[in-house]
């Protein structure tokens, strides 16, 4: 009986205690409710964007590249990327095979300066540039190793991240089979391509591909009948980037050449 | 005990009113464990619910499994480039000669920088265009990744110290002349060719080139060889023998290929 009596006063605050914070909890999420439901009608643009409506890919055709890394530095302006190397949002490769089997891959600075010719092109069998992004897979690994659920594929197709709710951890870096992602120096969270989602959702292009002098990079609706990157689809010989990865990557690659990895 | 029920009754009474002693009985009837067990888990349950409403934020699972707001931070980002519909609002003059010239596929913004302040505040923010050497080879500067037939110069021999506007106007690039040589376009292939054994053959000797193929390239295709009998002009072991010039026999070798199907004629090296 003295042990029952012991026991009863505690329990009966410790009740009240948990119904009191319990309260106090569910209170700040009330009122971000109400934020979040004024955010999320701008969001759709005063209604003239709905991603239902959409499903986003690329198409980059290797024979149009010039190599001149226009799409690298125009996306770093646009997104306040840090100019300095190992952080890209998208790079341009050059692969130069030779005779004798070896390839060479480079891409000094991601191409934000250009390239310089470098080797004795006489023993060079053939020579190409391939620009890289993140590929927007329908099936994308970083998604799946998220542990906090950070970064997600919106309905009408685009990897993003949750820049606030990103810790950090790096997992989503070393998941990615293309190398898209990195750490962003300053926030300290992972960072990658966002297909320009601030200029698609108003009806523009993203910026690597307005820069584009030549329409190597072709972006647009892939389930319309009208659309730029359909007509790419129907006119060119497609491949992606590691297709025995089954990541089902949305940027569409055309005379890709077999050392492309 | 019997007090707790009491101030129990007192309080949530009204949750059950009549049926209070139909409860009551069928929850003595419980065993005393189960019903700990029991009020355990329904606290459990609620204070999961409470703790799920807390962790996950309100406007998840509005587009998908995701923060609404996030969308909205990514999309609240500022523009930079404005696209160069935008810029024809305005400067229509240099639209039109750009439009009608090799850069009409060029957009504004890749020389002129990005756009977006300049249209929010044209008198403030001035946008400036490259004007020395350093800029125009980017695209132009002879590599041998570069697609052949796309305009390449190397610097380094190509007018030294003169800006390149000095003698192309950027909005219409036409060069000041017809290029003469193929390689002005054709670079790689001048190249390759000026270290192979066909160095003194002219381009025009296989390639048939209509005059208009420098001014619209790709309208205007020169032809290429369609018959092993002009090969065979030089290397056929009917034709004179000319020093230094390896002939074959046209009846057995190479079959029904063409001969540039095998050999390379821009660098024909047979072995």
């Amino acid at each position: 009986m003295k042990k029952e009596q012991r026991k009863k006063l505690p329990r009966r605050d410790f009740l009240k205690n948990v119904l009191r914070s319990c309260a106090g909890l569910m209170l700040p999420g009330f009122l971000f409710a109400k934020e979040a439901g004024k955010k999320a009608a701008a969001l759709l643009l005063d209604g003239l964007y709905n991603p239902a409506e959409h499903s986003w890919g690329m198409g980059i055709d290797i024979n149009k590249c010039i190599g001149c890394g226009r799409c690298a530095d125009a996306c770093k302006k646009e997104n306040n990327v840090p100019n300095v190397p190992f952080f890209f949002r998208t790079w341009v490769e050059r692969y130069r095979v030779f005779e004798n089997g070896e390839t060479l891959i480079d891409s000094p600075n991601g191409a934000v300066n250009g390239f310089e010719n470098l080797t004795d092109e006489r023993t060079i069998i053939r020579s190409f540039f391939v620009p890289k992004l993140c590929n927007h897979c329908n099936n994308p690994p970083c998604v799946q190793v998220c542990p906090v659920g950070a970064t997600f594929q919106t309905v009408d197709g685009v990897v993003l991240v949750d820049a606030e709710y990103c810790i950090g951890c790096r997992y989503c870096i070393q998941a990615c089979p293309y190398g898209a992602r990195f750490l962003h120096p300053e926030t300290r969270t992972a960072e990658k391509c966002t297909f320009c989602y601030h200029r698609v959702v108003r009806g523009k292009l993203p910026a690597c591909v307005e820069v584009c002098p030549t329409q190597a990079r072709i972006f647009g609706e892939l389930k319309k009948k009208a659309s730029p990157l359909v007509r790419f689809m129907r006119m060119n010989k497609i491949r992606v980037l590691k297709p025995a990865l089954n990541t089902e990557p949305r940027v569409y690659y055309s005379n890709l050449d077999m050392e492309v990895r | 005990m019997a007090k707790f029920k009491e101030k129990l009754n007192w309080r949530f009474g009204w949750l059950w009113f009549n049926k209070e002693k139909v409860f009551m009985k069928s929850w003595q009837k419980i065993p005393e464990q189960i019903r700990r067990l029991l009020v355990l888990m329904v606290l459990l349950i609620v204070l999961f619910l409470i703790v799920r409403s807390w962790l996950i934020p309100p406007d998840c699972g509005k587009y998908g499994h995701y923060r609404a707001s996030a969308v909205d931070n990514i999309i609240s980002q500022p523009l930079r480039y404005a696209g160069q519909v935008e810029c024809g609002d305005c400067h229509e003059d240099h639209m039109e000669v750009k439009n009608a010239g090799y850069h009409k596929n060029l957009a504004c913004e890749v020389c002129h920088g990005p756009a977006a302040d300049h249209i929010e505040n044209p008198d403030e923010v001035e946008l400036l265009a490259p004007r020395g050497r350093g800029y125009c080879p980017l695209c132009h500067e002879y590599l041998p990744a570069r697609p052949t037939g796309f305009p390449q110069i190397v610097s380094d021999s190509h007018n030294p110290m003169k800006p390149c506007i000095a003698c192309h106007e950027p909005h219409d690039p036409k060069p000041p002349e017809t290029p003469r040589e193929c390689s002005a376009c054709h670079a790689q292939i001048a190249r390759t060719k000026s270290i192979s054994h066909h160095v003194y053959v002219p381009c025009t000797r296989c390639h048939e080139t209509p005059e208009e193929h420098k001014i619209r390239p790709r309208d205007f295709r020169p032809t290429k060889p369609q018959t092993r009998e002009f090969c065979g002009g030089c290397h056929a072991t009917q034709t004179p023998e000319i020093k230094g010039i390896p002939q074959v026999d046209l009846q057995t070798h190479g079959q029904r290929y063409v001969c540039w199907q095998c050999h390379y004629p821009h660098l024909p090296e047979a072995h």
